[in-house]
């Protein structure tokens, strides 16, 4: 980025004010998410100037069958500017937990963002939909979730679940899924950009969002609506437990030394081997090394991934999707050898003594008179020995 | 072949090949196998004490590089005879190269035996495996061709029991080519088997470890190869009753402690320019067993040092005995004893180990017996 051209930059300037926080945070929390996101070269000072400048997108918020996880997650982020800067980067219409405003004041502000953005706003949708018995199972200001997800999806220039239960149902749709809990994309009849996880980690949303604020699209997406930046690859391609799994050493149950020492989870049930997300890559919570839930011992449960998630037991093995472990695994302990075992020893003195008998009687037969071709000589050497 | 020297053609010995000496050798060759067995089914770690510190026990150490250099006759009268141009030895030539060829056969095999993944042997060869800077490539390479050469070399004999004389006619227009690479190979790679343990470095004790230690090998070698010739002509004289070929084994005993002589200089003087004497003098196991070798080392200069002790068959045969396991030694202590990789290691071989090791050295001297009685290769008694 040309440090240079930004250095004096008015609008930077301005946002230091508004945000409060240094210049130098703010351009390594872009560079960071450029980073994230595998962008090109350039792609942090587009999203420095977009976000210093650009107006900021207006943002509905909608709540459903959730437990405020992601938003929790959001705010809760240690990052020190990332609240401020989550409420600054986006204008907030709508949010039912960060409302200062309640009931039919809430849903006028909402009716009258989504009427002055119209076509422009970002959707965001926590929480999975009921649809049995018409969506009667959740209702904000006396209209059911479907109603609401459709009419606030109609004006939207994007729609974007968050969590899983919006994502793919999440545990909302777990069997018996009493309320016919489904995602965003299901109701909507279409696949949405998703970021699944319970909760997803704040920075894949986050970037996301920039993404959208600098380049008026979303980033790329796979064939369910996860951005490929942050779901491209298996947990277990980049766990930093890894080289335990290669190696054959796992963890047998909670507390052994095996766990203790930090194997791999895989035996215990991590869901690492058939989940979709970039945890270990980027890890969680931002408090620094291995604060994820395979770093701190616990298998993964596979939240963001559809029939994994909330569907399979925890201690249920994973399906292996990449590599299966080898039959034979060198030991945990390698053996240092003994010394010598009295078999042995007593073999090798026995093959040292049979050796040293055999030579002795054979140079006693040579000494006493075998024949040789000079046979003459043979007389005195006799003597001599 | 010699034309100036007059010798009795080789013949067959005939005879008995069921005696109660190769029983007691076949039933130690199937304890060695049934072992074997065990190692290939279930692995090296069922039979064998070598672990991730020792990787190399007697399996490598006797099996092949001791094995090896016991091979040695046949190189080193090949070398008097065809490049020194003693003809006088040539009946000499035969025994030894049978000697030679079974001890290097077997430590091609005992390299299987010890290779873990052994069915991926073949990578060592294959240019898209191969190392070609590693000196264990040398090492490799250079044994396989010579196995290969020596039984080229022994092939007259197998072609005149089965009479094909055109064929012997033929592979005698092309055999100096074969000899001179029999000469060539094994100075190669008896220097590369002591540039092993260069490679190791500071573990290898410093009593050992010099970049001397090609040049040992091959002397040593060299030396062995006339104590083996001597050794193995005792046994065969009282073994098979036969004369002992004294005027040879006396002349071979002058060039092999002249070959023992050049090597102690060369061993003491490196000892004292790399300034290992005070290694000598510490109260150890390393100290010790440089003391022994040493012992066995020096001895048959002491035996030997009067010349009409060299015409005496007991006096050679106790100075070839003591060359030989001066040789053993110094390639047991520098591989093993004087090898220390870190805290912890420890090797000793386990019975199994040494039975197949006893059980190669049985097959060795059976397959000798079985072969010296069937083929022609002893001088025909005059």
């Amino acid at each position: 980025m040309d440090e240079n051209i930004l250095e004096n930059d008015e609008s930077l300037v301005a946002l230091e004010k508004r945000l409060g926080i240094s210049r130098r945070s703010f351009m390594q929390l872009c560079t960071a998410m450029a980073a994230t996101m595998g962008l090109a070269k350039g792609a942090d000072a587009a999203m420095v100037a977009a976000v210093a400048t650009k107006k900021r997108p207006s943002v509905i918020w909608l709540h459903f069958q959730e437990c405020t996880g992601c938003t929790e997650s959001l705010l809760r982020a240690e990052h020190p500017t990332l609240e401020k800067l989550i409420l600054d980067v986006i204008s907030l219409d709508y949010h039912e937990t960060l409302f200062a405003a309640a009931g039919h004041q809430a849903e006028a502000a909402r009716r009258s963002a989504m009427k002055a953005n119209k076509g422009k706003y970002l959707l965001v949708v926590e929480g999975a939909i009921p649809t049995k018995d018409n969506g009667i199972y959740c209702k904000v200001g006396g209209q059911t979730a479907i109603e609401m997800l459709k009419e606030c999806a109609a004006d939207a220039a994007a729609v974007v679940a968050i969590g899983s239960c919006a994502s793919w149902g999440g545990m909302p749709s777990t069997p018996p899924n009493p309320t016919g809990a489904k995602s965003a994309g299901e109701v909507l009849g279409k696949v949405i950009p998703n970021i699944p996880g319970c909760p997803p980690n704040p920075y894949n949303f986050l970037s996301t969002v920039v993404h959208f604020l600098t380049f008026g699209k979303l980033p790329e997406v796979d064939h369910i609506g996860r951005p490929k930046f942050a779901y491209s690859r298996l947990i277990h391609e980049n766990c930093e437990r890894r080289a335990h799994f290669d190696a054959g050493r796992f963890a047998m149950e909670f507390g052994d030394e095996g766990h203790r020492k930090g194997y791999c989870l895989y035996k215990l049930g991590c869901k690492g081997p058939e989940t979709y997300a970039n945890c270990p890559s980027i890890l969680f919570g931002d408090v620094g090394n291995a604060s994820w839930p395979v770093g701190t011992g616990h298998p993964c449960i596979g939240c963001t991934e559809k029939g994994v998630g909330f569907a399979k037991p925890i201690h249920e093995l994973a399906v292996l999707k990449t590599v299966v472990p080898p039959v034979g695994f060198p030991r945990v302990v390698e053996e240092q050898g003994k010394g010598a075992s009295i078999g042995a020893a007593a073999l090798t003195a026995a093959i040292a003594g049979v050796a040293a008998g055999a030579g002795a009687k054979m140079a006693q037969n040579l000494g006493k008179g075998v024949k040789t071709d000079e046979g003459a000589g043979k007389h005195e050497e006799r003597a001599e020995s | 072949m010699s034309t100036t020297h007059n010798h009795p053609a080789p013949a067959p010995l005939g005879g008995q090949l069921v005696t109660p000496a190769t029983l007691i050798l076949a039933a130690l060759v199937v304890i060695a196998l049934g072992i074997l067995a065990v190692r290939f089914l279930f692995g090296l770690g069922a039979v064998t004490n070598i672990n991730d510190g020792y990787t190399w026990g007697i399996w490598v150490v006797y099996d092949v590089v001791i094995g090896s250099a016991f091979a040695c006759g046949g190189y080193s009268v090949a070398l008097l005879v065809y490049i020194f141009n003693k003809g006088e030895y040539h009946p000499m030539v035969r025994p030894a190269l049978l000697a030679s060829l079974f001890g290097y056969t077997l430590a091609g095999a005992g390299v299987i035996f010890d290779l873990g993944r052994y069915w991926n042997f073949w990578h060592i060869f294959w240019p898209g495996y191969a190392q070609v800077n590693s000196v264990m490539f040398e090492v490799a390479v250079c044994i396989t061709a010579y196995i290969i050469v020596m039984w080229i070399e022994f092939s007259p004999a197998f072609l005149e029991k089965f009479g094909l004389k055109d064929a012997k006619k033929k592979l005698s227009r092309v055999l100096f080519f074969i000899i001179a690479l029999g000469t060539l190979l094994p100075s190669m790679h008896q220097s590369s088997l002591g540039s092993l343990l260069v490679v190791f470095g500071y573990q290898i004790h410093p009593l050992w470890q010099t970049v001397l230690l090609p040049l040992l090998y091959l002397m040593t070698a060299l030396a062995i190869g006339f104590a083996i010739v001597i050794f193995e002509a005792c046994l065969s004289s009282s073994g098979f009753k036969r004369p002992l070929e004294m005027h040879l084994l006396g002349k071979l005993s002058n060039v092999m402690t002249w070959m023992l002589a050049a090597y102690l200089a060369v061993r003491v003087a490196d000892l004292v320019v790399r300034g290992a004497v005070p290694s000598m003098f510490q109260p150890n196991v390393e100290a010790l067993m440089f003391w022994i070798e040493m012992a066995l080392f020096v001895a048959p200069l002491v035996i030997l040092a009067r010349p009409e002790a060299r015409r005496n068959p007991a006096k050679l045969f106790v100075a070839a005995v003591c060359l030989m396991l001066a040789g053993f030694l110094l390639r047991i202590n520098s591989f093993l004893v004087g090898y220390e990789t870190g805290p912890g290691w420890h090797y000793f071989p386990s019975v199994s180990e040494i039975m197949v090791s006893i059980g190669m050295i049985a097959l060795e001297i059976l397959g000798y017996i079985v072969l010296v009685r069937y083929l022609p290769i002893m001088p025909k008694e005059a």
